[in-house]
């Protein structure tokens, strides 16, 4: 039993895992939405499926990705986006905006009782407030960002959500028209009678009015796609060179005028439109595995990421993740009151799982985007939470005691909440503006400097562990006590090595593209402040001027150091690294830097008032 | 006396000291870090860092609120130091910890250096145009010329700082004095007929050149590193025979005033002090690239010609985001581009001590792996040696 327990433990994290690689499949006889999802677009500088623009721009939107209709059936992604696209404004009225401010949905003339769990709100219940909403943004615009109140920040968010929405809709077929492809061959046949029709009525002569108009409405329709559409789904003719020259549907339609046919893609795209809305299954999917093969032909290898991605998302290994973290959090805190072998082991099983599918997920997102791991505040949060991870793993082979799995089990929880709620602002996979365009320093000077991070928090959370134990349990017995005081230590001279070579290495960066080895910037100094803090608790230890307990209030407040250099610096709005947090990171962060503060001033509570006062 | 000797050298050598200092320093950083909000970058340095006492307006009184980088690093690098001598011992043992202290001294006077020695220069060029110096973002220079000779100029500069005292300049180049009589960090000038109503402005002393068409509205003080402090002064040019004028210089003026004495030409006026090169940078091409599909910087570059009047050197070099140009002890930085009127400012500085942290990374980092890297083979010995229960023992320091 002893040995069988862990094992089964493990087997069920990994069946787990495995039922969520099970490929989404649609139901015959209905339209394939999955495969459309599988369609690559390019947008934001990289081809990526439909699928991808579908999740993050629901979680920009509404920060979920599934959609749930009014009668409560769920839609995947990749349903919606086709019903975006494709249908005839089917989705303006699914409630996929959030409205998070009392003030803003006054102004719109909306209650909380009309909106989806009180806070989504579709696309045709915001129209009639529009203009309201544009009046209210251009006041909210010219003020910066980090000076804009709560109502402003959230009508901007707002106007460009629902901007997002009406430039999306306008990508793939022309948008307010009953039947884009039977309009599209309409007017391919009618061309050149409509095309003299106008050339006509501008040289003031007889002509057809009805044709001249239907051409010049249609021409009006494709160039609004080809000015706002917001995905490039068309790619580049097989005469041109550079692979990224994709373009707007708009573009090609307005190209029919020279060429005289329309584009291949494009007229694909309308016919998908066409059995999408009268739900033809079969037309739709063989047109789905036509655009697809096609494609297949210059962009094999590109289309082979687009899967990958699609079913990486699919399976979101970071959201199993956080089941596996909470699971091994629990064994190991129950192994400390019964079955300490069975459970710490199976704890570290799961830990050990549940770092094997961090690591994958950090290698799919390496290989899709061929990059180092840590290229945006998303990925330094799973990069962090996996570095402290691997350290746990170590940290308990040599103390196997379940305390080590059970801060790696915290810790690996929270850094996928954190990056969760980064992931809310778009794509995670974004690319790296030019003065970050460095693999070489992406590779170095930021992984170790994460890995820093991950370290300085490690041994923070040992010590909490320590401070919790021991005040208010009386299970911290002096071997337990020992053991977290050497782990402390020790994660804490891994953190100063870390932390001192990354951010030397930060300014050497710095010296390569600002002609300066250090400028005083916000990040640089709270990089600094971790070199001090670390550098203090070790000076503080072999002075021997703390004992045990100044050690963990000393590690705590690493905690809180750490989180400032992180996040802090960032909400300051100056220096050259002050990219994207908002101000909901800000309480959350002053709450968390609140509990160290607690936990600090417990660990200066005399050692008889602990209730573990013999280990102290 | 001796007693007071020991203790003295007690103190600087503790540990105690080092705790109290690294404490310090981290306050100091976090403070200065949120006075950023306020100050801008420049002005945090001069006050946290480049200053031995801090000191803070409090109701118009530069109060002493905490001590200054200098102070902090200095009495770190003295215990530091003092710390190194008293307990040198050449083991391996020790041989990590010293490095990484070495490591650190050498940073700490390689900041200092660089504090000292380090100059910062723009170079802001169109496609198609060529120079032979760069300017300061932050200081100014009055230059006065004598332009008589129709193929040369002969300049002599005379530093911002020197404006701000009442004191005569008198040098050998020029045949007379210039007198500074007032003089205003920022101010903005308008004609005066222009002057929008109610704006309160100084009495113009100028009474020569074009000086007295405008009006002077000294301004705050600007801390922004994205904005400029627009300089002005009144001085007088004296000669020995008496006043040749007083002129407004500013360095919102382009054109300099010229004025004539003792049969030469001369020309005087504020500009942004300048650093010549003994050769001179054409801008060929600039180009801003951005990724398909949306308009995220991909990358910025400046193609440019390297030309030497003696034709030593005549080449083309590529400057781009990470990938500076380092020649002749100056490196040339992209720094700003404005693709849609083909204009590039590339930042130009020059930092004698720029090997220093090199080094000192090396020093520090072999030091590390070497002091950790002992504890943790200790570490595994004894670990092999005991059974698990009752290991782990820690790394000593």
């Amino acid at each position: 039993m002893k040995k069988i327990l862990p094992l089964l433990v493990l087997a069920l994290g990994l069946l787990y895992l495995g039922s969520t690689l099970v490929p989404p499949r649609v139901p015959t006889g209905t339209p394939d939405y999955v495969a459309f999802g599988r369609l690559p677009v390019l947008v934001g500088g990289r081809i990526k499926p439909l699928d991808t623009v579908a999740r993050t721009t629901l979680l920009q939107l509404q920060g979920r990705q599934t959609v749930r209709l009014a009668d409560g059936t769920p839609l995947t992604p990749s349903q919606w986006i086709a019903d975006l696209l494709l249908s005839d404004k089917k989705s303006n009225d699914y409630q996929v905006f959030e409205i998070l401010h009392p003030d803003v949905l006054a102004l719109l003339k909306l209650s909380e009782e009309s909106g989806a769990g009180k806070k989504r709100f579709s696309y045709n219940q915001l129209v009639p407030g529009l203009t309201e909403l544009e009046r209210q943004s251009q006041l909210a615009q010219p003020i910066e960002a980090q000076r804009r109140t709560r109502f402003q920040s959230e009508i901007i968010r707002l106007r460009d959500n629902i901007g997002l929405y009406v430039r999306l809709q306008a990508s793939l077929v022309p948008p307010d028209l009953d039947d884009p492809l039977k309009a599209l061959t309409d007017f391919q046949t009618t061309l050149p009678a409509g095309i003299d029709a106008v050339r006509l009525r501008q040289q003031k002569l007889p002509h057809d009015e009805a044709t001249a108009n239907r051409v010049m409405e249609l021409a009006g329709r494709f160039d609004f796609m080809a000015q706002n559409a917001y995905l490039l789904p068309i790619p580049p003719a097989d005469t041109e060179k550079d692979d990224t020259a994709w373009q707007r549907t708009g573009a090609v339609l307005l190209n029919t005028f020279q060429t005289g046919a329309i584009e291949a893609h494009a007229l694909s795209y309308a016919g998908l439109a066409y059995a999408w809305r009268g739900q033809k299954a079969g037309e739709f999917n063989t047109i789905t595995r036509l655009l697809r093969a096609e494609l297949d032909k210059r962009y094999a290898d590109r289309l082979d990421k687009v899967d990958a991605e699609t079913r990486y998302k699919a399976a979101a290994p970071f959201y199993s993740g956080m089941v596996i973290f909470v699971a091994t959090l629990l064994l190991a805190i129950f192994s400390w009151l019964k079955f300490p072998d069975v459970l710490a082991r199976s704890a570290y099983y799961l830990l050990g799982l549940g770092f094997l599918l961090m690591t994958v997920g950090i290698a799919t997102r390496m290989w899709l985007e061929g990059r180092p791991p840590v290229t945006n505040l998303y990925s330094s949060a799973l990069f962090v939470a996996w570095g402290s991870v691997g350290l746990c793993l170590i940290l308990e082979k040599i103390h196997p005691r379940g305390l080590a799995s059970a801060v790696g089990g915290i810790i690996g929880f929270s850094g996928l909440i954190i990056a969760h709620h980064l992931s809310l602002s778009g794509d995670t996979l974004e690319m790296m503006r030019a003065v970050l365009d460095s693999n070489f320093w992406l590779a170095t000077h930021v992984v170790i400097i994460t890995i820093g991070y991950s370290a300085t928090y490690l041994a923070g959370f040992l010590a909490a562990l320590y401070i919790l134990r021991g005040v208010f349990t009386s299970s911290l017995d002096r071997e337990t006590g020992v053991a977290l005081e050497r782990m402390v230590y020790g994660i804490t001279c891994f953190a100063t090595l870390f932390s001192l070579v990354g951010t030397i290495l930060g300014g050497i960066w710095a010296d390569q593209s600002w002609g300066r080895f250090w400028g005083w910037d916000p990040k640089e100094n709270g990089a600094l402040i971790i070199v001090l803090w670390n550098a203090l608790i070790l000076h503080a230890r072999w002075g021997k001027l703390t004992g045990p307990r100044g050690l963990m209030a000393l590690a705590v407040f690493g905690n809180i150091v750490t989180s400032w250099s992180w996040f802090g610096t960032n909400l300051l709005g100056v220096g050259l690294h002050s990219y994207g947090f908002t101000d909901r990171g800000f309480w959350a962060l002053i709450i968390f830097a609140a509990v160290q503060l607690i936990l600090i001033a417990l660990a200066t509570l005399p050692g008889l008032r602990w209730r573990s006062a013999a280990a102290v | 006396m001796r007693e007071l000797t020991r203790e003295f050298i007690k103190f600087f050598v503790s540990l105690k000291l080092t705790v109290a200092l690294l404490a310090l320093s981290a306050l100091l950083v976090f403070f200065a870090t949120i006075d950023q909000v306020h100050l801008g970058i420049w002005a945090v340095q001069e006050k946290w860092f480049r200053s031995f006492i801090v000191l803070q307006d409090i109701q118009g009184y530069p109060l002493p609120i905490f001590p200054g980088g200098y102070f902090i690093g200095g009495l770190l690098l003295i215990n530091l130091v003092a710390t190194h001598l008293k307990r040198f011992a050449l083991t391996w043992k020790k041989a990590g910890i010293q490095l990484v202290h070495g490591g650190l001294i050498l940073l700490l006077l390689g900041e200092l250096f660089t504090g000292l020695f380090q100059e910062e220069y723009q170079v802001s060029l169109k496609e198609g145009e060529t120079s032979n110096h760069a300017v300061s973002w932050r200081f100014n220079e009055l230059a006065v010329a004598d332009t008589t000779a129709p193929d040369r100029d002969i300049v002599t500069v005379i530093p911002e700082s020197l404006l701000a005292h009442d004191e005569a300049v008198q040098v050998p180049a020029l045949p007379f004095r210039i007198v500074p009589r007032a003089y205003y960090p920022n101010a903005a000038l308008a004609q005066k007929e222009q002057l929008p109503a109610g704006q309160l402005t100084v009495p113009n002393l100028a009474n020569a050149g074009l000086g007295p068409r405008f009006a002077v509205t000294p301004m705050r003080v600007t801390y922004d590193p994205q904005k400029k402090n627009w300089p002005a002064a009144f001085v007088d040019v004296v000669s020995a025979e008496g006043l040749i004028g007083t002129y407004l210089v500013s360095t919102m003026l382009i054109e300099s005033e010229t004025f004539t004495y003792a049969g030469r030409q001369w020309r005087i006026g504020l500009r942004p002090e300048r650093s010549y090169q003994p050769y001179s940078l054409t801008l060929l091409k600039v180009t801003h690239d951005v990724y398909p599909g949306s308009d995220i910087p991909k990358n910025f570059s400046s193609r440019l010609r390297i030309n030497r009047p003696d034709g030593s050197e005549d080449r083309e070099v590529l400057i781009y985001m990470n990938n500076p140009l380092r020649h002749e002890g100056l490196t040339y930085y992209q720094y700003q581009m404005d693709a849609a009127n083909a204009n590039t400012v590339l930042q130009v500085v020059r930092n004698p001590s720029w090997l220093i942290p090199y080094i000192s990374c090396l020093l520090m980092t072999v030091g590390l792996l070497l002091q950790f890297g002992q504890h943790l083979v200790g570490f595994i010995r004894k670990r092999a040696a005991r059974p698990v229960a009752t290991t782990a023992a820690a790394p000593a320091a």
